[in-house]
């Protein structure tokens, strides 16, 4: 009895030294990284003003004032106005959450088909592999935001729009990190084990698969948040995405572009802010990359 | 090598191939009647039916997506709605235009990239490495079309060395090359410090520094080009970054590009110069990924993929 007591204690504590390199250490690694604090705490800063914002500021973000118009910056209008005589600082805040409720759902969308066309690719193997691989080759096959301009661009220019556009052009990101990950999984014998024991595919994919390749997706994700509203400002700068007179921060400079020259301010903090948010995702993937592979921070 | 280049180049085939299926797409995916949406609103009901016999829209699907693949293969595709010119004309004086300026910018970022990154591993955690980081940071979260609007604003307007637009004269090429090279520097730089990091820390490096041999030397002989290999990679790569990111620095500047092609294209809903000009720049991205590809393992010999 005594002897069963002590052997359940070193199994225990094994488990703890293998959970080591897994998704607890991983989130332990991320807590001491300051890139990913500094980042982290600026994501958070920016959702805090995308929800409560709008309910802080005194101007209306869409109300017209040509009385008032491309003044510029003052203690009643921090950022100026635009040429319409709109707060450019109000409609700034009001653009946070558009800005990344777009990088949110693209991402999300974009992360579950690639996930699961990764997860399969890799787990199956052969010529289902082959099809969906072949499949990502050919939406990679489209230079950088090319595909998701001539999507967004035909089906037209509408924020569900910008999200498909933007979520499809970030399958294969996900499709490729996961499938690899995935086939790096598979070699291990517990995998086998599990099999062995007459586990399901589904059960294998969803219970041991899926929650051992997380950190690698989380960070995937973290990055094409950036990317997505990148393109997504990108998109709506050419009138493809958001339509004006949405305070889109890249509908906002496609509207003002005309005004820049005599009036910076214009186009300046909407770009400041697009900056900031991409900045804020970078860093926080950085870190998260970081946490994730040991070996590189050592560096 | 001869079978990798083979396969490679099988593998090219079925990826443009595909390719064609996707673009062919694009015209079907729109909400609606394609005909109806170039025709515009409130066309006459003969107007449509012409553009639908033209395009052949009446036809099934396969049967349009053969016409449409074996016109390709005979190099046309099609004419222009708006003006009937053919695609491949109005793609002609473009192309060049935005192959020019992809390519400057590729040559500026790898230059500037490289620079940065080798000075920046060099010098790992002093204050110049923390400014670089910093810096290249920045050049990855800044859309292009926002430094584009501010170079134009400070460096064509308020003090007038180049031009705000146009491509041809270096005062015009100048200001595009750089907005749509710095992100592309940036990721290149990156690239470059950790490859060099990794390098520096190998054996041979060491012992190449316990020789005597000058630190100088060191760097840019022995390290420099082993850190290059995943660094050609990464500027290769970039270059489709570059060729899609040119359809926004060509709109920022007016260049006569083909990504100015597809946007007024989509904006007047002429869905085969849209289709024509997006399939000519995948077609130049899949053939250069695959040189790309094949001179990554010409350089690399040690590395078997499969």
């Amino acid at each position: 009895m005594m002897s069963q007591n002590s052997d359940a204690i070193t199994a225990k504590t094994k488990a703890a030294a293998v959970s080591d390199v897994g998704f607890r250490a991983f989130i332990r690694r991320l807590r001491k990284n300051k890139t990913a604090f500094i980042g982290g705490c600026a994501i958070i800063f920016f959702i805090l003003v995308a929800i409560f914002g709008p309910f802080l500021t005194v101007h209306d973000p869409y109300h017209v004032d040509y009385t008032n118009k491309l003044l510029t910056p003052s203690s009643e209008h921090w950022f100026g106005t635009d040429h319409a005589g709109r707060d450019i600082f109000t409609r700034i805040i009001h653009g946070t959450s558009i800005t990344l409720f777009i990088g949110f759902f693209s991402v999300i969308i974009g992360m579950v088909i690639g996930v699961l066309l990764g997860i399969i690719s890799g787990f199956y193997g052969g010529i289902i592999d082959t099809i969906i691989m072949r499949f990502m080759d050919i939406l990679l096959a489209f230079p950088g935001i090319l595909l998701a301009i001539a999507i967004a661009g035909v089906l037209g220019g509408s924020l569900g729009n910008v999200i498909i556009a933007v979520a499809i052009f970030s399958i294969p990101s996900f499709a490729r990190v996961v499938r690899g990950s995935t086939l790096a999984l598979k070699k291990l014998e517990y995998i086998d084990a599990i099999k062995t024991l007459g586990a399901g595919d589904a059960r294998i994919i969803f219970k041991h698969i899926l929650p051992n390749i997380l950190s690698p997706i989380i960070v995937q994700a973290t990055i094409r948040m950036a990317y997505a509203i990148l393109t997504a400002s990108g998109l709506s700068f050419l009138g493809i995405g958001a339509q004006p007179p949405t305070p889109e921060w890249g509908a906002m400079l496609n509207d003002g572009r005309q005004f820049i020259f005599d009036y910076p301010h214009v186009a300046l903090f909407p770009g400041l802010a697009i900056v900031a948010v991409v900045l804020a995702f970078n860093l926080f993937g950085d870190g998260l990359r970081d946490a994730l592979d040991p070996k590189l921070k050592q560096r | 090598m001869f079978q990798f280049i083979v396969r490679r180049l099988l593998q090219m085939i079925v990826v443009l191939f595909g390719v064609t299926i996707l673009v062919f797409s694009l015209m079907h995916i729109t909400p609606g009647d394609p005909a109806r949406i170039i025709a515009g609103e409130g066309a006459p009901e003969h107007t449509i039916e012409n553009i639908r016999e033209k395009l052949g829209l009446n036809e099934p699907y396969h049967v349009q997506y053969f016409t449409f693949l074996s016109n390709i293969l005979k190099g046309d595709l099609g004419n222009s709605i708006r003006n009937n010119i053919p695609v491949i004309e109005e793609i002609q004086t473009r192309f060049w235009t935005t192959v020019e300026l992809a390519t400057y910018s590729v040559m500026l970022a790898v230059f500037l990239g490289l620079l940065a990154g080798v000075i920046a591993a060099v010098r790992q955690y002093s204050w110049i490495d923390s400014g670089l980081m910093v810096l290249i940071l920045f050049g990855l979260s800044m859309p292009n079309f926002w430094l584009g609007l501010m170079l134009i604003k400070y460096f064509a307007i308020e003090i007038p060395i180049f031009d705000p637009s146009g491509w041809g004269t270096w005062q015009q090429n100048v200001l595009p090359v750089v907005t749509l090279g710095t992100g592309g520097a940036a990721i290149i730089a990156r690239m470059t410090r950790s490859s060099m990091l990794d390098v520096i820390n190998q054996d041979y490096i060491r012992t190449a520094r316990a020789k005597g041999v000058k630190e100088r030397i060191v760097i840019y002989k022995h390290a420099l080009k082993n850190a290059l290999i995943p660094v050609v990679t990464v500027a290769g790569l970039e270059f489709g970054g570059f060729l899609g990111g040119a359809v926004l620095t060509e709109t920022v500047f007016a260049v006569n590009g083909m990504g100015r092609l597809v946007i007024n294209a989509i904006g007047s809903r002429d869905f085969p110069v849209v289709q024509g000009a997006v399939l000519v720049l995948a077609t130049l991205f899949v053939i250069v990924n695959t040189l790309v590809d094949i001179s990554y393992r010409y350089l690399n010999k040690r590395i078997d993929l499969e």
